[in-house]
This record gives C-alpha cells, sequence and structure tokens, in this order.
C-alpha cells in the first residue's frame, strides 16, 4: 500500500494510530461520555461532525495562510474557527433535535477544547495532506474515536455488575481498561504493510 | 465594570502549594492527560513537556491576571484562548531554536498545549479574579505539580521501558527492556498505577486524620 | 464575581470588539516578535540536522549543495530554500563528488519510515544509510537505525540502472534474515520484518524514481 493512498490514510487514522488509544488524543471525553453505549454513540456522532467541518476549516486557512506567508499564525486561527464550528454544531443540534441536544448539551463546549478536533487539523497540516486526503483522515479520526469510545463503554456497562477494588474505582479503573483496549489496538499495526 | 471589593485575597504557601499536591492537575484533577500520556515516553520529553507548560501557564496566568479588569465577562474565554495560543506559539518557536530534536520528539504536541484544560481553568478560575503575584505564584505551582507528575509517569515509563533514566544506563547490558512501557498501553497502565498510589496515600491520611479528631 | 446579580449590564458591542481586537493586535505583535527573534536559529538547527545527515550517508563528504530535480531538470537552491530541495550533492575537501543523497519514504509497521540514503552514481550503489523519523515499535522495528548487520546492507548495495537508463536493472529487495545471496538484496531483521521490508522499499520507490533523473540531467555514470 502507497503511504500516501487514501485507503491507508483512513485505517491508519481509524485503527492502527487510533487517537484515542495510541496518540492519547480526545481523552476527556472518552473517561467522561463512556458510561453507557447510548450516549457514547451521540457523543461519537458529533465528533465526527466537528471533525469534518474542522478539517475542511483547517485545510482553507491553511492554503490562505501560506499564500499569504502567515503560518506563524496558524495555531490561533485553527483555535478560533473550530471553536467557531462548535458553537455551529451546538446551535445546528439544538434546532435539528431538541433530544440529542439535552443529552450531549454539557458535552459539546468539551469538544471545543478537545485535543483530538485541534490534533486533526495540526496532523492533516504537518503531513501536508489534500483534501481529499483530509476528509479521509477525519472520517477515519472521528470513526476510530467513535469506535473507541462505544468499546470502552461496552466494557464499562459490564463493569458496572463486578466486584473492583474500592481505591480503583473511577478513573484508574477506566485507565487499566483502556490500557488493555490500547494493547489489543496494537494488534492492528503492520496492517497492510 | 469594576469587580466588587473584596477582602485582600490571602497570600501564602497555600497558593503555591495547592497545585503541587492537594490539586495536582493530573493526579487529582485528571486534568491535561493528553500530553501527559503522549509524550512521556522518556524522563526528558515528559521535562520538557512540564517546563513548556508552566511557562504557559505562568505567562498567560501573568496576562490575564493584568486584564482582568478591562476584559468584559462575555468575551472573556475568548480572550483567554488567543492570548494562551499565543504563547504557546511563542512557545513552539522557541522549542525549535533550541533543539530540533527534541521538537521533533514532542510533534504536534507541544502546540496542543493550547487545549490542555489545566491553562485555561487556571485561566478563568484563578487568574482572572486575583492580583497579579498570587496569580503568578499559583500558575508556578500548578506548573511544577503539573511538572512533577509528569516526570512520574516518564521516570517510570523510561526505566522500565528501556532500563534507562535521562538517557542513563541503570541495569547494565544484560537488561531486557520492558518496550509495553514506552508504547501507548504503558502509558494508562502507569498513569492508572499512579492515580491508585495517590487514593491510597490520600484515605490513609483521611482516615488518621479522623481518628485524631475522635480521640480529640 | 457577579454570581449574585442575576442580569449583568451589558457592555456595548462597541467594547467588546475593542477588547477582543485589542487582545489580537497585542497577541499578533508578541508571536510576530518570537517569531522575527526565533526564525534564524530554527533555519540553523534545521540546516545542521540536514548536514550532519546527509554526511552521515555520503562518507567522506564536507560540502553539500541542495537541488531540485524532475523531468524538466536539475536547480541548485540556495539554502534558504531548503524546503522545496529533493536531492543534496556531497563534495569532499577537493570538491570531487562523493555522491547524492536522496530521501525514500515507505510504510512501515506503526507508521510511514522516512529514510535518507547516499548514492554513488560512478560505481552505482547506496554508499550509506540513515533513518530521518520513524515510530517503529521499540527494540525491535527501531532496530532500523542502529543494527550494525542491517546497515551493514547499505556499503554496496547495487542500484545500477538498465542500459536505456529509464529503470533499476534489479528493484533493490528485502529478503529474510541470512538469505542475501545478491547484491541488490537487502538482508532484513528477524522480528522486524515489516519494518525492514519497509526501508526496502522506501529506498527502492525513490531510487527507480530520481536515478534516471540523475543519470539523463548530472551526467553522473562513465
Amino acid at each position: 500500500m502507497q503511504p500516501d493512498s487514501l485507503s491507508f490514510i483512513f485505517l491508519n487514522a481509524f485503527l492502527i494510530n487510533n487517537f484515542v488509544l495510541s496518540m492519547f488524543l480526545g481523552l476527556c471525553p472518552f473517561l467522561g461520555v463512556s458510561g453507557k453505549i447510548s450516549t457514547a454513540w451521540n457523543m461519537g456522532l458529533a465528533v465526527i461532525f466537528v471533525m469534518f467541518v474542522s478539517s475542511t476549516c483547517a485545510y482553507g486557512i491553511n492554503a490562505l495562510l501560506v499564500r499569504f506567508n502567515l503560518e506563524f499564525l496558524r495555531l490561533i486561527c485553527y483555535i478560533a474557527v473550530i471553536a467557531s464550528a462548535v458553537q455551529l454544531v451546538e446551535m445546528a443540534i439544538k434546532k435539528i433535535s431538541p433530544a440529542l441536544f439535552r443529552t450531549l448539551g454539557i458535552f459539546l463546549p468539551l469538544i471545543t477544547t478537545n485535543c483530538a478536533i485541534l490534533g486533526l487539523a495540526l496532523f492533516q497540516t504537518f503531513r501536508d495532506y489534500s483534501f481529499v486526503q483530509c476528509l479521509a483522515f477525519s472520517a477515519g479520526a472521528g470513526g476510530g474515536f467513535t469506535l473507541a469510545l462505544l468499546l470502552m463503554a461496552g466494557l464499562r456497562e459490564k463493569l458496572d455488575l463486578a466486584d473492583v477494588p474500592d481505591v480503583s474505582m473511577g478513573a484508574a479503573l477506566s485507565l487499566m481498561l483502556a490500557g488493555l483496549l490500547s494493547l489489543a489496538f496494537m494488534g492492528f499495526a503492520g496492517l497492510g504493510g | 465594570m469594576p469587580p466588587p471589593a473584596r477582602p485582600a485575597a490571602p497570600m501564602n504557601w497555600e497558593t503555591f502549594t495547592q497545585g503541587l499536591w492537594k490539586e495536582n492537575p493530573v493526579f487529582v484533577m485528571l486534568l491535561g492527560l493528553c500530553p501527559a500520556m503522549a509524550v512521556t515516553n522518556t524522563a526528558m520529553n515528559a521535562l520538557a513537556m512540564g517546563v513548556a507548560t508552566t511557562f504557559v501557564l505562568v505567562c498567560s496566568g501573568l496576562l490575564v491576571s493584568l486584564l482582568r479588569n478591562i476584559i468584559p465577562k462575555q468575551v472573556r474565554i475568548a480572550s483567554y484562548i488567543i492570548i494562551i495560543a499565543t504563547f504557546v506559539t511563542i512557545t513552539d518557536y522557541a522549542i525549535q531554536a533550541i533543539s530540533l530534536d527534541l521538537y521533533n520528539a514532542l510533534g504536534a504536541f507541544i502546540q496542543l498545549i493550547v487545549v490542555n484544560c489545566v491553562i485555561l481553568g487556571r485561566a478563568e478560575a484563578y487568574a482572572s479574579k486575583h492580583p497579579v503575584f498570587n496569580s503568578l505564584v499559583n500558575a508556578l505551582g500548578m506548573g511544577v505539580g503539573f511538572t512533577f507528575a509528569l516526570l512520574c509517569l516518564g521516570g517510570v515509563r523510561e526505566i522500565l521501558g528501556s532500563g534507562t533514566f535521562f538517557g542513563v544506563m541503570l541495569f547494565g547490558e544484560r537488561f531486557q527492556p520492558w518496550s509495553v512501557f514506552v508504547l501507548p498501553p504503558g502509558g494508562f497502565f502507569v498513569l492508572a498505577f499512579w492515580l491508585v498510589l495517590f487514593s491510597t496515600v490520600r484515605r490513609a491520611r483521611e482516615r488518621r486524620e479522623k481518628e485524631a479528631a475522635h480521640a480529640a | 464575581m457577579n454570581d449574585s446579580v442575576p442580569i449583568p449590564t451589558l457592555p456595548s458591542p462597541f467594547r467588546l470588539i475593542a477588547t477582543l481586537g485589542g487582545i489580537a493586535m497585542l497577541s499578533g505583535l508578541l508571536v510576530v516578535m518570537a517569531y522575527e527573534v526565533t526564525a534564524p536559529h530554527i533555519a540553523r538547527n534545521r540546516r545542521e540536522a540536514l548536514q550532519a545527515a546527509v554526511f552521515e550517508v555520503l562518507p567522506g563528504a564536507t560540502v553539500r549543495s541542495n537541488f531540485f530535480i524532475d523531468a524538466s531538470g536539475m536547480l541548485p537552491l540556495p539554502d534558504e530554500d531548503l524546503a522545496r530541495a529533493n536531492l543534496f550533492a556531497g563534495f569532499d575537501d577537493d570538491g570531487r563528488l562523493i555522491g547524492y543523497a536522496i530521501e525514500g519514504a515507505a510504510r512501515g509497521y506503526q507508521d510511514i519510515v522516512r529514510v535518507l540514503f547516499g548514492y554513488d552514481p560512478n560505481r552505482e550503489i547506496v554508499i550509506g544509510f540513515t533513518v530521518l523519523e520513524s515510530t517503529e515499535t521499540p527494540g525491535l522495528g527501531d532496530r532500523i537505525g542502529v543494527d550494525p548487520a542491517f546497515l551493514a546492507n547499505f556499503t554496496a548495495l547495487d542500484v545500477s540502472l538498465t542500459d536505456d537508463a529509464t529503470a533499476l536493472r534489479n528493484p533493490v529487495e528485502t529478503v529474510k534474515q541470512g538469505e542475501k545471496t545478491e547484491p541488490w538484496q537487502i538482508d532484513g531483521i528477524s522480528g522486524a520484518t515489516i519494518s525492514s521490508v519497509a526501508v526496502g522499499n522506501g529506498i527502492r520507490d525513490s531510487a527507480t524514481r530520481l536515478l534516471p533523473l540523475i543519470r539523463q540531467h548530472a551526467g553522473g555514470s562513465n
């Protein structure tokens, strides 16, 4: 597989270098919203949408900044645009599906300061992806995030019934689970090589 | 609008130590986990990341505190983010100028300091409500606490995963490194271990205090 | 601070915009200042890192020049334009050409592996190799950068061109450890097969693309 083929970019972000489990991007929502499968699914959808929007915006801004030799303003511009994109998705969801907004309401602001979203924009810039490659990258990253979130939520729903030592309840336990998932995902390395 | 008069903020040792132990950003508040695990595969990277984050924390805390009476409430978050992004960009260039190897090792995670919740959290919760000097000391405490947490993670991961500490060979040639600890899963496991350790210590102390109060 | 006041009076929009604008100006000023101060240092660091890598893969080289090569020709580039260069020539103290350093990239085990290799156009062999960037598994895949037996593959790896100079006569290939029989084969590392193959693929792809161009535009072989 060519290193810059679309399928490789997608697969790489989706499984091999999963944003959450191997790059540690977006851990806050990962630990916070993975309690129930239904919430996890909604959160995943919101992240995928915001990723598409911010990836597209970031591509446009970067082209503009490079054109005018203003690369040093990149970070500030990305942050501003991504924050606005999240505001947009928040308003859109509020309008379209008030029920979904009630479930996600408190988590949407979390996406704004989510490293997964900004990380996506930065990595696609560092790797000089073309526009179509950016789309494949964000689809893979968003899908991978949702996959990890769903797996984690499934595990945690089962875990409610388990008897674990008192001190390791909460975050520590979630992290250990994430570590095991991450170990499992390491098996995807070498895929398609 | 000028803030209402309030008693002069107490400035004491607590302002500094708060971030070190009781409100340690990583181990207690679980903030900034993303850089805490992504770049702590060696102690050196952990230290560099900690210092960079401290720099941004202190500078943005200073500026936010200076401007706290000027910035209207409605646009404060936007202003804080711009201020933080500015200092992160400066840090990014500074690291590139100091050492390219370090820059390559940390990669995009330097720029991702901007979304580290510790920094925005400090700006919003402390610096925007306290005088300059207090904010400075508090930010420094938080930064040192963050660096300490990163070093705890990075140290353990480097020692177990590569058999070295700050690049110095510890166990001699025959040591078989436990590579999984420098890989992503190791990050999760080591952090989980530290969290358990911290909560065990905290509980033991709380129990002792309760017993002491009971006896008195 | 105003938590007890239910509806705070809204400052005029002008004030909001002025504040944001002022902060944006201040931040722009700071960033530009930092950029101006650090830019020369960053450029120097990049130049030195590249220089070290080029001299590593071209043993004996002490002088470097940069080129951009494509079908239309070979264009010399100044150091300020380093980002565009895709070919680096290395010369020794007497000004004799040691060879060309060429970048290669291929998909490895974990992510993309970027390598730099030295090409001697007179003997038509690869004379040196270094890993520029890889995230291969520590202790396994990352041995491609340090394993002495593996690095020994790149002291005289055959990359000779066909007689019409359009392709490699024998494409570089990676074989299992200890099975190397031909000069164009790379002896892989057992336990790091995919990473070794990636190195071979990276060299082969770049060599296939660039060596005919070098022959065509720079003369090279006698």
